[in-house]
């Protein structure tokens, strides 16, 4: 490593070790609180004296009324139907757009770039009454449909990809012309294929915005039987469980863990996927 | 595996037989704006669709006395812009917005920093710290405001008791019109805290060792040293970029909002997004919230052209 010619004496090691320890565990605290809470009885979380594992274990009493009373196997299904739907779409709109900015010659080619970047300045939540009209008039609303459709294109995406295309040699579309493919077939089997670090790193970005996003759901879906994680949850603490923190805490933990896996198999590509977004 | 493809192409660039010309593409080929459209298109009309046709149907709106469910839409001029302005509570959002950013961008820049730093000055367990730091950045932030509810909790929750054993001053935190805004910015500061540290910690790689080599030449081989003369200068233009991210981020806050205060009690904590809900939304005045949406999109604008001003000028880290 490039500091590393002047390696920290050890009493100075132990100091930058105690630091990270006590800030790392603070930003830990409430998924531990989380998690402690998650596996004890009522009578021990309305105790004022704190411990951190239950004197009773409460864990299946606990996780079962979060799976059963709370509709969380629901919720977490719609989470993955819907993430799976606008990832999927976003990579079929963008993925050949991309490649037409990157590496074809028409006319508006520039006017089609500069929609892509004055869609990259809008936050969102501005499109919110606009789209709930839409979605009203072709009668999407309180449908997969409604969480799904703001967002099957995206403009971060397109940018992104566009970038990624743009450093492939153009030799590589000439060989690929000549062997007689598409310009269809160039995008799918060897542009995206090259670019596959683009899509990961799309993909981790697209996949947590929308598992974590409690913004539009909450304007496009009544029904319960159609509500992603954060909406789900929020809904379940809102409800009859309001003060039932074990069920409550069990429900959290089921709708982060999934994520945090992954982040923990993957981390490298998580950081480098939710912090792309904001160097475009 | 760009590199693979780079070392390609340059091997075939070398040869002395290839026509440099032919490694652009012939302008024009038949047939290919044909493509362009079968390939453009979908995404065109949808960018037209569902975002542009939207921010200009926003600005329309606002200047309309339309509420949801109602036929009846008049052109009232900048009446909305008169009417949030002169509202109470569209006031206190904007402001108690301010306050919420002016407290979570230096807080989470600065911690930001000095993890990374403290990361970065040792060479053992790197990724586990980053890991650590950044995980409350992914973590769904609807049910982690659950989790802070829990904690903050006036009679059960861990800050309380902590704070009540070290004989520090308790609190309702959420339910006191003096606390509440505060107590959100932490939580706002706990959840992007590791963005800021990684984007410093990309900083920090970026500078060039030669820099640190002149340094300690000149003398400057300790820590700090070398933190004052090469470390925080290089530095300096990434700062610039997180400020801004982070604002922008902070000036974006809900979740924690809507789980934990619905703008309450009073309107000690209403903030921009949620007000923009809440008239949308709860008592559907379109045309009142559209004028407050305006407001949050100049802000919101302003801040990223900002930004962007800032990568053009290569003052990002990259």
């Amino acid at each position: 490593m490039s500091r590393a010619r002047h390696p920290l004496s050890w009493p100075a090691a132990v100091v930058r070790h105690a630091l990270l320890l006590a800030s790392g565990g603070l930003m830990l605290l409430p998924f531990v609180w989380m998690t402690s809470l998650s596996l004890k009885p009522p009578a021990e979380i309305f105790r004022t004296s704190f411990s951190l594992l239950p004197a009773h274990w409460y864990a299946i009493e606990n996780y079962g009324k979060a799976l059963t009373a709370a509709a969380l196997p629901r919720y977490m299904a719609n989470g993955v139907l819907v993430c799976a739907a606008i990832l999927a779409l976003q990579i079929l709109i963008c993925a050949p757009c991309a490649y037409a900015l990157a590496k074809l010659e028409f006319r508006g080619r520039d006017l089609l770039f500069g929609l892509v970047l004055v869609g990259l300045l809008i936050p969102h939540q501005v499109l919110a009454v606009p789209l709930f009209v839409l979605g009203y008039s072709l009668g999407l609303l309180n449908s997969y449909a409604a969480l799904i459709f703001p967002f099957v294109v995206s403009p971060f995406g397109i940018f992104l990809f566009r970038q990624f295309f743009r450093s492939i040699p153009d030799d590589i579309v000439h060989a690929a012309r000549l062997d007689g493919l598409s310009e269809f077939a160039i995008v799918w089997r060897i542009m995206l294929p090259m670019a596959m670090p683009a899509v990961i790193a799309f993909s981790i970005f697209s996949v947590v915005s929308h598992w974590n996003d409690l913004f539009w759901p909450l304007i496009a879906v009544k029904s319960p039987n159609l509500m992603p994680p954060a909406l789900g949850v929020a809904i379940f603490r809102g409800g009859e469980a309001s003060t039932e923190y074990g069920p409550l805490m069990a429900g959290a933990v089921l709708v982060i863990l999934p994520l945090v896996l992954a982040f923990v198999v993957a981390q490298r590509w998580f950081i480098e996927g939710l912090t792309s977004a904001s160097l475009k | 595996m760009r590199m693979a493809i780079g070392a390609r192409y340059d091997a075939s660039a070398g040869r002395a037989d290839v026509d440099p010309s032919a490694k652009v593409l012939p302008a024009r080929r038949p047939g290919e704006a044909v493509a362009a459209v079968a390939l453009a298109g979908p995404a065109t009309v949808l960018l037209l669709l569902l975002f542009i046709l939207p921010v200009a149907a926003i600005v329309a709106i606002a200047l309309t006395d339309w509420q949801f469910g109602t036929k009846s839409l008049h052109f009232v001029g900048l009446a909305n812009f008169e009417g949030i302005f002169a509202d109470e509570a569209f006031v206190a959002s904007l402001r108690n917005t301010l306050v919420y950013v002016s407290i979570v961008m230096p807080g989470t820049v600065l911690g930001g920093l000095a993890i990374a730093l403290t990361i970065e000055s040792g060479g053992t367990l790197r990724d586990f710290y980053r890991a650590i730091h950044f995980l409350p950045f992914m973590a769904t932030l609807a049910a982690m405001a659950i989790v802070w509810e829990a904690l903050l909790h006036p009679t059960i929750g861990l800050v309380n008791g902590t704070f009540a054993a070290i004989g520090l001053p308790t609190a309702n935190w959420l339910r006191d019109e003096a606390t509440v805004l505060p107590v959100l910015a932490v939580i706002g500061i706990w959840q992007n805290l590791g963005f800021a540290m990684v984007l410093f910690l990309a900083g920090l790689k970026s500078i060039p060792q030669d820099l640190y080599d002149a340094a300690d030449i000149d003398g400057a081989d300790r820590w700090l040293d070398r933190l004052m003369t090469v470390t925080l200068p290089m530095l300096g233009p990434v700062a610039m970029f997180v400020v801004i991210v982070v604002a922008l981020r902070a000036f974006e806050v809900f979740d924690t909002v809507q789980i934990l205060t619905r703008g309450g009690p009073g309107h000690a904590s209403e903030v921009l997004l949620h007000t923009l809900y809440r008239e949308s939304f709860e008592f559907l005045r379109a045309g009142y919230g559209a004028a407050i949406t305006v407001v949050f999109l100049v802000i919101a604008v302003t801040l990223t052209l900002v930004q962007a001003r800032l990568i053009d000028k290569r003052v990002h880290y990259q």
